[in-house]
């Protein structure tokens, strides 16, 4: 029933995917108009609060702080959780989680899981493992119900299906429904979801979650949704799942009043999102009564090693910085090659493959600064990316032997050529002599041989002045005299 | 009961490495008191503008909001019930007789199916609490608030929040439920809503579609 998962292993370079993406006018014009939305809701919202920079203050210092004291703070939940009832399970890497989640539905005795939207889950492709042991995941949220039926992937981390407008949904609605005289309002299309899902919600034995905060002080899990489908995920099973990566710590129940504040305004440009659900472990009488928290490491702790970008693990997931992305709003999600897009994936989703694939991320923008800007716990995303475009050629570098690596060998030459005078110039008249074939009729050059072609690739060059500024200087000076 | 699972260890392990020291009580704690909270963490408005912004905000989000003297209530709930064409409504333990309108037939909780509170369609709870300055209210389990599915499965919510109970910010709502921490608690801001075609918000998902809210002194 799932689509292939995105998978940075398998997924084309950023730059190929872009420009498929780029072709999509119908897309390109759906990013557009999703993110133009929220984008002026957020600024709506958080220009009400005068405090919202004392707020992002705070934010970035619990997040910093929680990571300084990871272990500590982690088994300080995994002993509240447990005190309350709940089962804490550790998984290093996704097979290990996957491989927990599925013993645990089998377990349940239930062949069938409904879900809350989680990242964490389509970040280890959990759908795809539950199947293949014939367990049936049905997504509860509407954007992920919309990705699950249309077999499609997701392309925003809080609004999945932003890619796709009321139309095309209604038509898989209309597909897989069952429903030919559905219309297109957005209230028809919730409506069909509401009747489509209520039954399974009556009914289903298990759920799986993902988290937005672990809290230590209490062993408490919180979630932030709007539908209420989260609610009945984790409200009506007899079992429930919670899987989580290890940064979602939070120390005590007080900082969710940092948290709360800053994600709802990011996320959706709302004062406060319809639903929050905190519990700790099981609640006699009330919700499931087995309780389990997976919680994941997948790479996060190689992050953690890497002491100037190590606050990429500060991300509360708001999406905020891929709304304001200049590029994000050109290509969409798909062309990031992961679950994680944007600002936040071109940095989070290498590391998380520890370097070892979706190389080209880090380069996937142009360091304008909007997603730092908006971050409501002050990631520096741009200087990130451009530490992690260092550790990219150190690594490329690495691979090749020195002598044979040609961009190092051109940076050895231009650093021979920049340090005398006569070579300098030498290098300026042949570049003037071979740049004159170069230009269009209009000046401006598009196009340039070999290696050098990084650079007319993503932007135009000016045709080469005839006269250099130094031999102008030294002309304007003979003729003073 | 915890268990030293290898994979535990080695996730313990790897934090230790990255962060070059293994963290413990007193340095954790110390460590948070120094986090920097220099944002509102008090009320700044007199009461009584302080309500006029929760009844706003409240609306905003396309809740309907009705002022009540404590006396009044029953009336209210007779009025509400009669707008929205209902004979009754469940209600868990710990509801004041008081706040029952005759004529109407509510049933207590006592462990209602998921299907018998699908079927009844409207819930009337209190509330632990209300947040002004983003139009949330708090539920808990607690005497008149009750488990989380009766407030869930039905289509309409019918809620009672004290003027007492009304804080202004989010922060002093936190510190008014430290010691209920543990408790199942639910955040409501207005009725289920999704935004989830073209970011439009859209009334009525999963959760119950109509939310009306009794502010009584």
């Amino acid at each position: 029933m799932s689509g292939t998962a995105l998978d940075p292993k398998t997924a084309p370079a950023f730059p190929i995917a872009a420009r498929a993406a780029m072709k999509d006018s119908q897309l390109q014009r759906n990013v557009h108009h999703a993110t133009q939305v929220i984008q002026t809701k957020r600024a709506r919202v958080v220009a009400e609060m005068a405090d919202w920079q004392e707020l992002r203050e705070a934010g970035e210092h619990i997040r910093r702080h929680t990571m300084e004291h990871l272990d500590f703070y982690l088994q300080e939940f995994e002993v509240n959780c447990a005190r309350a009832g709940g089962i804490v399970h550790w998984a290093t890497d996704a097979e290990e989680a996957r491989q927990i989640v599925v013993g645990l539905v089998k377990a349940s005795g239930s062949d069938e899981v409904i879900k809350i939207k989680s990242m964490t889950t389509e970040e280890i492709a959990l759908n795809q493992a539950l199947e293949s042991e014939d367990i049936h995941p049905f997504e509860t949220d509407l954007a992920e119900l919309i990705i699950q039926l249309g077999r499609d992937q997701p392309s925003h981390i809080v609004v999945p299906a932003l890619h796709k407008n009321r139309k095309q949904i209604k038509e898989i609605f209309q597909r897989e429904m069952h429903l030919a005289d559905l219309g297109d309002r957005p209230e028809d299309l919730a409506d069909a979801a509401r009747s489509f899902l209520r039954e399974k919600f009556l009914h289903v034995r298990t759920g799986v979650s993902g988290a937005n905060f672990l809290i230590a002080e209490t062993g408490g899990v919180c979630v932030v949704e709007s539908e209420g489908n989260g609610r009945m995920c984790l409200t009506l099973p007899e079992t429930l799942i919670t899987i989580a990566g290890i940064d979602k710590i939070l120390p005590r129940f007080e900082d969710l009043e940092v948290m709360l504040q800053l994600l709802p305004r990011s996320a959706t440009g709302e004062r406060m999102n319809p639903y929050n659900s905190v519990w700790t472990g099981v609640h006699a009488g009330d919700g499931p009564q087995t309780f389990h928290v997976v919680l994941l490491d997948n790479g996060r702790t190689g992050i953690l090693a890497d002491w100037e970008s190590r606050q990429t693990l500060h991300c509360i997931r708001c999406a905020a910085c891929q709304n304001a992305c200049p590029v994000y709003r050109q290509t969409g999600g798909h062309a990031y090659g992961s679950v994680y897009a944007g600002p936040i994936g071109a940095i989070l989703t290498p590391q998380l493959q520890e370097m070892h694939y979706a190389q080209s991320l880090p380069y996937a923008s142009s360091l304008c600064g909007a997603c730092y800007e908006v971050c409501p716990v002050k990631i520096n995303i741009p200087e990130v990316l451009i530490h992690l475009r260092q550790k990219v050629v150190e690594q490329n570098a690495a691979q090749v032997s020195s002598s044979f690596d040609i961009e190092a060998l051109g940076m050895k030459a231009m650093a021979v050529t920049f340090r005398n005078e006569r070579r300098f110039r030498a290098a300026q008249r042949m570049g003037r002599a071979a740049a004159k074939l170069l230009p269009r009729k209009d000046g401006w050059i598009t196009w340039l041989p070999g290696m050098l072609g990084g650079w007319t690739q993503m932007r135009d060059l000016e045709e080469m002045p005839q006269e250099t500024f130094r031999d102008w200087w030294q002309k304007r000076e003979k003729d003073d005299r | 009961m915890t268990v030293e699972t290898s994979s535990k260890l080695e996730i313990l392990r790897r934090i230790r490495e990255a962060n070059h020291t293994s963290s413990g009580e007193e340095a954790a704690r110390n460590g948070w008191r120094g986090v920097p909270r220099n944002y509102k963490r008090a009320r700044v408005h007199p009461q009584e503008v302080m309500l006029d912004l929760l009844v706003d905000r409240l609306r905003e989000y396309d809740a309907t909001v009705i002022r009540s003297d404590h006396d009044r209530i029953a009336h209210h709930v007779a009025l509400r019930l009669e707008e929205r064409g209902k004979n009754g409504l469940v209600i868990p333990a710990g509801i004041p007789a008081s706040w029952l309108s005759v004529g109407f037939e509510f049933v207590r909780d006592d462990g209602l199916t998921f299907k018998e509170l699908d079927m009844l369609g409207g819930v009337l709870t209190g509330s632990t609490l209300a947040i002004a300055e983003t139009g949330t209210i708090v539920l808990q389990n607690l005497p008149g608030q009750g488990r989380r599915a009766i407030s869930l499965i039905p289509d309409y919510h019918l809620c009672l929040v004290c003027t007492e109970d009304v804080v202004e910010t989010v922060p002093e709502a936190m510190r008014r439920l430290q010691n209920t921490a543990t408790l199942a608690t639910t955040f409501i801001s207005g009725p289920s809503a999704t935004a989830d075609i073209e970011m439009t918000r859209i009334k009525g998902v999963h959760g119950p579609r109509t939310l009306d809210v009794i502010l009584f002194a």
